[in-house]
């Protein structure tokens, strides 16, 4: 095992998540024109609290939520030792002329968001694409490509990994955290 | 499980439980892609298939092909008719030939049993394997079980009755062994001539009375008389005449009538193409409990599964 540390404790991570949640009610008004869809599968949890947030604050219960898998829309194949599971993509709306809102847990490379764009216009053209991470790893992106709402940027070494810790989660310690791991940890 | 252990698929027999369940479970995916606006996606944007058809198909190669093309896959179409296999070149020096020009994957079918293990042994690429003869069809199968999983939830228990020619049917075959591991229970059900003895040895029923088999199953799965493969000249036929065997064997509305008289609805399948009038009759074709055209549609879905899975395997 190597080095955990935890970068953002539950009681940060719940101000970062309220605060995150603020920012898209001040750029979206009433969101009758905006859909939030979360990337799977991990970007489909935060997508999920955030919504929650906001329909909480704003008294509305009826804002556009999706899920959507990049599985097949990824550059990687032949690279890959091991093929990763699709899932499901879930957009019960027509993103056609609609305000998106992208969401994942920890923008790094950029490739997730570019394979998401693509997958998302295969479902129709919206209006705009905005992003919002929880993490952003500066200085680490391949492809041209910001978030415009960002929980938390940090800078770390490119062998070093993010992992964002949900309360849920299988074997984790029923507490919403963010921590840093160095690679040779990586067997959970 | 993400991956099938074998680079190949050249049958249901080489498969456990849990890689079935995978590939139907990509599939499921898939089938959500082709009902998209855009019908399309890129994951195997740089990877050639050759579609190898050394015997007439107009379904299983109309699927392949729109499944690689919904892929972004290159795909090459091959058929013996128009070949040099007429001027006698040997099947591996014609597949050595298109590989050379950079296939990254075979998809094939072939008149003999096994040409697809023979194939595999001799050369590197993915290959699959699209009807050997009377041996098997391993994406039908697939696609037969996606279907039934969809209008049952699960095959656990699910009681399917193959009707009509098992001695030459290769989707009687790997359907058989994909409905076992999924846990379904198994019927044939068809003249005696036309049930070779060792498939009780398979742990299926075997039934020559259409009316009990009926009344037996959840699903009938209705195979075509195949009339290639009869024999012919002086060969002693199977069975008397196509009318004799409607008579016995057809599938009709009046015989699921009778069937269903308790109460229960029988699904029905047909792996295509059909003979109405013969093994099946129109009117239960084209019946609210038939799902053959849902079939059709899984096909690509399916045959999409099967080759990106096999295709991530392709490496740099």
């Amino acid at each position: 095992m190597g080095i955990r540390n935890r970068i953002i404790d539950p009681v940060q991570f719940e101000l970062t998540l309220n605060r995150l949640a603020y920012q898209l009610i001040e750029e979206h008004d009433d969101f009758a024109q905006t859909a939030l869809i979360g990337i799977q599968p991990r970007g489909v949890h935060l997508a999920s609290r955030l919504s929650d947030i906001i329909e909480n604050v704003t008294g509305r219960n009826d804002i556009r939520k999706g899920q959507l898998d990049i599985t097949f829309f990824r550059d990687d194949l032949r690279q890959r030792q091991s093929l990763p599971q699709a899932s499901v993509t879930k957009l019960p709306f027509l993103v056609e002329d609609l305000r998106v809102v992208l969401i994942d847990d920890v923008l790094f490379t950029g490739r997730t968001i570019r394979a998401a764009l693509d997958a998302l216009l295969a479902h129709g053209r919206p209006r705009s694409v905005e992003l919002a991470v929880l993490i952003d790893r500066r200085f680490s992106r391949e492809l041209p490509i910001q978030p415009k709402y960002v929980g938390r940027s940090v800078d770390i070494l490119s062998d070093q990994k993010v992992r964002v810790r949900w309360a849920h989660d299988e074997n984790g310690d029923g507490q919403d955290h963010v921590e840093l791991t160095s690679i040779s940890s990586e067997n959970d | 499980m993400t991956e099938l252990r074998s680079k190949h698929l050249l049958g249901i027999r080489g498969l456990t439980r849990a890689e079935l369940e995978l590939i139907i479970d990509t599939a499921v995916e898939f089938k959500g892609v082709i009902n998209r606006p855009i019908r399309k996606v890129p994951t195997l944007r740089d990877v050639t298939v050759a579609n190898l058809f050394f015997e007439d198909s107009t379904r299983t190669r109309l699927s392949f092909e729109l499944a690689e093309k919904r892929l972004s896959a290159d795909v090459v179409n091959f058929s013996a008719a128009s070949s040099s296999v007429s001027k006698g070149e040997t099947l591996v020096d014609t597949v050595h030939n298109i590989l050379a020009m950079k296939v990254d994957l075979v998809v094939m079918r072939h008149p003999h049993p096994g040409a697809a293990h023979f194939l595999a042994s001799r050369v590197d690429v993915p290959i699959v394997n699209a009807g050997d003869g009377t041996h098997e069809h391993p994406t039908q199968a697939l696609l037969d079980a996606l279907s039934l999983k969809e209008q049952f939830g699960q095959l656990d228990g699910l009681k399917v009755t193959i009707v009509g020619d098992i001695r030459h049917s290769r989707v009687a075959l790997s359907n058989i062994l994909c409905l076992q591991k999924l846990g379904a229970d198994v019927m044939v059900c068809g003249p005696s001539t036309l049930i070779p003895k060792h498939y009780a040895s398979m742990g299926v029923h075997v039934e020559h009375d259409i009316d009990k088999a009926l009344a037996w199953c959840d699903v009938a799965n209705v195979l075509r008389i195949q009339l290639e493969r009869q024999g012919g000249g002086d060969h002693i036929p199977f069975f008397p005449s196509l009318r004799e065997y409607h008579a016995q064997y057809g599938v009709t509305k009046e015989r699921l009538a009778c069937a269903e008289s308790g109460g229960k609805k029988i699904t029905i399948m047909h792996p295509g193409p059909m003979n109405r009038g013969v093994e099946i009759a129109s009117d239960v074709a084209d019946g609210e409990r038939s799902v053959i055209l849902n079939q059709v549609e899984n096909g690509v879905a399916v045959r999409m599964a099967v080759i990106y899975l096999l295709a991530s395997g392709l490496g740099g």
